[in-house]
């Protein structure tokens, strides 16, 4: 996990953030409506980039991006100050 | 725009009986999660819920418990904003955005003469009964009355 997102931080080897989302301070269910928003703007191989602070929106962001089918690249930070990054 | 998982034709069907203002943000807050996990949704706005259709009338509607003529509803409003809360037009709005099917009850409109004119017809995708609801159920993971 963390090496995906060591390449897509640092060496960004063809997959920078296409898409930013910023849900600080929003709370249920914004962050989760914003990531499916940016998802159907998104071209398939986009990776986007969703930064937070709604504790339950860390965990669920995650089971949407499974129930969708797409590729959670990683998750970081504490539960209250989160990026989750996702290649649509 | 293309569209992701469509194919998966899971599916949440609501309806909205209440028109109290807490129990229509739980439907277009379930709704809207349904939507943005990949599922498809239908909300049936019906009896008191219709009337949240009018124009004007979206957060009109009491607060389910502890109302006090209105004072229940704006502390609680208050804390809502505190809070961050999305206001129902937004969450209505989002709603319909991510595909979200609005349906309004006719029955309704003749026991309560309500014209279509008089509903925000722009947000209502058909007018239908309780056959159209029984016929979405049936393919529903999710059926819930609110």
């Amino acid at each position: 996990m963390s090496q995906v997102n060591d390449r897509v931080n640092s060496q960004g080897e063809g997959c920078p953030v296409d898409i930013e989302v910023n849900c600080i301070g929003e709370t249920c269910p914004v962050p989760l409506v914003e990531v499916r928003k940016a998802l159907r703007r998104a071209s398939p191989g986009d990776v986007i980039e969703v930064v937070g602070t709604h504790p339950a929106s860390k965990k669920e962001i995650p089971m949407a991006v499974t129930a969708l089918g797409l590729e959670l690249l990683s998750v970081e930070g504490t539960d209250t100050d989160w990026t989750i990054r996702i290649r649509r | 725009m293309s569209e992701l998982n469509e194919q998966s034709a899971e599916r949440v069907t609501i309806v909205l009986h209440s028109g109290d203002m807490d129990k229509v943000y739980s439907a277009l807050i379930i709704g809207n999660g349904a939507l943005a996990m990949g599922m498809e949704a239908s909300i049936y706005f019906t009896f008191w819920g219709l009337q949240r259709l009018q124009k004007g009338g979206l957060d009109k509607g009491p607060l389910s418990k502890m109302n006090m003529f209105g004072l229940g509803k704006w502390m609680i409003k208050q804390r809502m904003n505190k809070a961050n809360v999305a206001s129902l037009e937004k969450l209505l709005q989002d709603y319909k955005e991510l595909g979200g099917k609005i349906i309004a009850c006719e029955m309704t409109m003749e026991i309560m003469g309500v014209r279509r004119e008089d509903l925000r017809q722009e947000l209502i995708d058909e007018y239908g009964a309780v056959g159209s609801y029984i016929q979405e159920a049936r393919d529903s993971q999710i059926t819930l009355f609110i």
